[in-house]
């Protein structure tokens, strides 16, 4: 672990959804970005990584449904914010693979939850590379759902506020690691910097290819969305959604960034600007009188038309 | 169909002139009724709350001037869609009671083809055979009732949300709420110039009720025509003969 995860540093605000100008201080302290890496071919499915998750945010836990099969409920919640996912993949051979994927928040590089947000504050990026909810400032609008490429942000109807996984900021200010790596009995999860895990990461999926005749074995880094603050170790790298709709090459929506950077500021000033057109008509050409009008007056070389 | 509106229109037309009143005074006639502007300006009062309210979400420069004003960003958010919901009510009531003069026409097609004479100022008068309404007016009047169906049909998709129509609509419909309400801006400025300053002597007609009748023979000449039987370009002659300018 370097020195400069490990204390408060970690918490320099790198990006603030909705926010005019730079996040104040950026670039005034050195960076170290964070990383969980999950190396699905030695996940158990034990779930520890949900008790503990559940138990240090300290949320309610609430009735699931049973889909058959072995997922605590089919998607994350506001208040269930790490799920193991379980997928029976056949495979081409015939046999069955049981895929374990633990699905949470993937603090991306480029986060479309940032992206999407409208309101000041209500996302921040911290230079570590956590992407954090700040709901104080959230107004529940539910953009950052739609900007979102892994379906992570979940609206709680009774707060009007959007949850998702902080990957423990609070833990990780103090130098602490995640609550889910905390409690992963198998080393399935490992906790540090992005360039350790991924050189981790790396080096395990050369094992899977050499050693362990996983031949597509490889790394989930996405860099559609500029890669992710959580990789993954997949046996099958090249079908990623076989664990349970996890995108190959995840996208923001141009609505998030092309037509809210660019095109809606300059549509909404070209609009009003039609405000100016009707003053200038009114200077240039004038008004439109009923008629019949007064005849203007004769005498006067100072005396204009209108 | 139509004549069950009609009779709607009718009734609620009738209710509402023993509720308000309408003065016409000499050299006046009757524009709109107490029901038409009572719809005009609750229209007018939720398009402001929706178009205020949804500019603190429409661009982050704006979020900190515009969501103080509806009490904050969450109470903004809240509102924005019932604020968008009153707009939509009432502009379907004012469809249903304009329906019939807003009806395109002939005569619509050939005040187009001197939309430049008009804009420009040249023409004085607007030709002989407008009606009630002329063709700049229906256009707006169309325009705003296709943006209100796009405005409520992605509103309620945004306002549902991606959890329950999915990523994609939200981000489709987020980008044409916003044309939507952007051409809308757009009209409203020409709206307010025309009906104040652009045109005096129009606004009355939605604060009274009544307008002059050189405003109407000026602006309305076929409307002009059928209310009072009279001819509206030898009406305007003979106010100028005997020295009646209205128009200052």
């Amino acid at each position: 672990m370097e020195a400069g995860m490990s204390d408060r540093k970690t918490l320099q605000v790198k990006q603030i959804s909705g926010h005019s100008g730079a996040a104040p201080g950026l670039g005034v302290q050195r960076d170290a970005e964070v990383c969980k890496l999950i190396d699905t071919t030695i996940c158990i499915g034990c779930k520890a990584c949900e008790v503990a998750c559940v138990e240090w945010n300290d949320m309610p836990f609430s009735p699931t449904t049973f889909d058959n099969t072995y997922q605590t409920m089919p998607s994350t919640r506001w208040n269930f914010w790490n799920l193991i996912k379980f997928n029976e993949h056949q495979q081409e051979d015939g046999t069955v693979k049981w895929l374990m994927r633990k699905d949470q928040c993937m603090h991306c590089a480029d986060p479309g939850c940032l992206r999407a947000c409208p309101a000041d504050g209500a996302i921040v990026q911290y230079t570590n590379g956590i992407v954090d909810f700040q709901q104080e400032n959230c107004i529940g609008c539910e953009f950052c759902v739609s900007g979102c490429p892994f379906d992570i942000p979940k609206f709680n109807p009774a707060t009007k506020k959007v949850y998702k996984c902080t990957l423990c900021s609070d833990r990780v200010g103090q130098g602490l690691e995640p609550a889910c790596i905390k409690a992963c009995p198998t080393g399935c999860l490992k906790f540090g910097t992005k360039d350790d895990m991924k050189y981790i990461a790396e080096e395990r999926a050369n094992q899977l290819r050499n050693n362990f005749g996983f031949e597509k074995a490889g790394v989930y880094d996405p860099q559609s969305i500029g890669g992710t603050h959580v990789i993954y170790v997949l046996h099958d790298a090249e079908n990623p959604e076989h664990y349970g709709a996890l995108p190959k090459d995840p996208v923001i929506p141009l609505s998030y960034t092309v037509w809210k950077w660019f095109f809606k500021p300059v549509f909404g000033t070209i609009a009003l600007l039609g405000g100016l057109g009707v003053l200038l008509h009114y200077v240039t050409v004038g008004p439109r009188r009923p008629q019949p009008e007064p005849p203007l007056r004769k005498e006067g070389s100072d005396v204009q038309r209108r | 169909m139509s004549s069950a509106v009609e009779r709607f229109d009718d009734g609620a037309r009738n209710r509402f002139d023993r509720i308000g009143q309408t003065e016409v005074y000499e050299g006046e006639l009757l524009r709109h009724r107490v029901y038409t502007r009572f719809l005009h300006w609750m229209v007018a009062l939720f398009f402001f709350l929706a178009l205020f309210s949804g500019f603190g979400v429409y661009l982050p420069w704006l979020f900190r001037w515009f969501t103080p004003v509806f009490g904050g960003g969450p109470l903004a958010r809240a509102l924005h869609p019932w604020f968008g919901l009153g707009f939509v009510f009432f502009f379907g009531l004012q469809t249903l009671n304009w329906i019939k003069p807003m009806t395109w026409t002939a005569a619509d097609t050939r005040w187009m083809h001197n939309l430049r004479g008009i804009v420009s100022g040249k023409e004085k008068m607007d030709p002989p055979d407008t009606g009630f309404f002329n063709a700049g007016q229906k256009i707006q009047f169309w325009e705003i009732v296709v943006g209100s169906i796009v405005l409520f049909i992605t509103g309620i998709i945004l306002w549902i949300g991606a959890d329950t129509f999915g990523r994609w609509p939200v981000a489709v419909s987020y980008v044409l709420h916003d044309i939507s309400a952007l051409i809308m801006l757009g009209g409203i400025f020409i709206h307010i110039y025309l009906s104040t300053i652009g045109e005096p002597g129009t606004f009355q007609a939605m604060i009274r009720g009544a307008v002059s009748e050189a405003w109407a023979w000026t602006f309305h000449p076929a409307w002009y025509r059928e209310v009072t039987g009279r001819d509206p370009v030898e009406a305007c002659e003979d106010a100028r003969r005997r020295g009646q300018f209205t128009g200052k």
